[in-house]
């Protein structure tokens, strides 16, 4: 850090660190989930497997949405830095509508799974199952309220640094979710899929 | 300048990244090969994807990124690998003992 920068100036590198090892502190959690589910996979109790359970289709749909979600975000906030506060607001309601939709699907699944009698509460699997599954769609419930915040902050305050810096840390953390997603149904639902 | 070299990396990453996740759905929509191939291309491709992110979305690069940034990447894959690969060593040995 240079003396002739104010330390005004280097707050929203500062506010940037900080929210870097945020999201490497969740993502030694997510890791962790996931390790718990890799050892419980094969406990199901005599209750369905996740052949059984998941849908190839379902998962399609919510990973598209994810991923171009990841890609609206980012332009986004390329909007925002370039101060086209229209463009940005736009991107991000495109974002938020995409990310609702992802949710939709999720919840939907989990909803049809505890119907079937496949709840949390059925085997080791599927407790690990909505454990995992369940604190990635809350981080993602979380993102969408947050990008809502963000969308009201451009109507309102317009894109000034202080905003384009939160909201280059939403963009971060929504990607940081994608990439836990990919970890999602690459350890869940295809090895789940392939029976 | 910078916002244009910005934008061509997110549209080159999400291209990347939509190949990489057709990959593994299309090897077990279709099986394509035995369990142990499509398992691996998973692995592979997954992989392959996470470091796309990282390098296309986050922005994260070996030589030019800040070393504060890397500097907790790399602590948070080490305490990744120990615990998540500890565990996994762990419950597996465990599991063969008890006969499963």
């Amino acid at each position: 850090m240079t003396t002739e920068v104010s330390r005004e100036d280097n707050l929203p590198n500062e506010a940037e660190f900080g929210f870097w090892l945020y999201l490497m502190s969740d993502a030694i959690l997510f890791g962790l989930i996931f390790a718990t589910y890799v050892v419980m996979v094969n406990n199901t109790a005599g209750g369905p497997t996740g052949d059984d359970l998941f849908s190839l289709n379902n998962l399609t749909i919510q990973t598209v949405l994810l991923l171009t979600s990841t890609l609206t975000i980012a332009l986004g906030h390329q909007a925002a830095v370039s101060k086209n506060a229209g463009s940005a607001i736009f991107w991000l309601v495109v974002t938020c509508v995409l990310g609702a939709g992802f949710l939709a699907f999720e919840l939907r699944e989990l909803n049809d799974m505890v119907a079937r009698e496949a709840g949390p509460g059925r085997s080791g699997f599927l407790t690990s199952f909505f454990t995992l599954v369940g604190t990635h769609g809350l981080h993602v419930t979380a993102g969408l309220l947050w990008a809502l915040t963000m969308i009201a902050q451009l109507a309102i305050k317009g894109p000034t640094p202080p905003v384009a810096s939160r909201l280059l840390r939403l963009t971060l953390f929504w990607h940081f979710l994608d990439i836990v997603w990919i970890g999602v149904f690459s350890v869940i639902y295809l090895p789940g899929l392939m029976g | 300048m910078k916002s244009n070299s910005e934008s061509k990396d997110t549209v080159v990453g999400f291209l990347l990244a939509l190949v990489l996740t057709a990959v593994p759905f299309l090897a077990v929509l279709y099986k394509l090969g035995s369990r142990e191939a499509i398992t691996a291309v998973i692995a592979a491709s997954a992989i392959v994807q996470i470091l796309v992110h990282l390098r296309f979305f986050l922005g994260i690069r070996l030589r030019k990124s800040a070393p504060e940034n890397l500097y907790p990447l790399l602590f948070a894959v080490v305490l990744l690998v120990i615990m998540v690969g500890g565990t996994l060593w762990v419950m597996a040995n465990m599991s063969y003992r008890m006969g499963h």
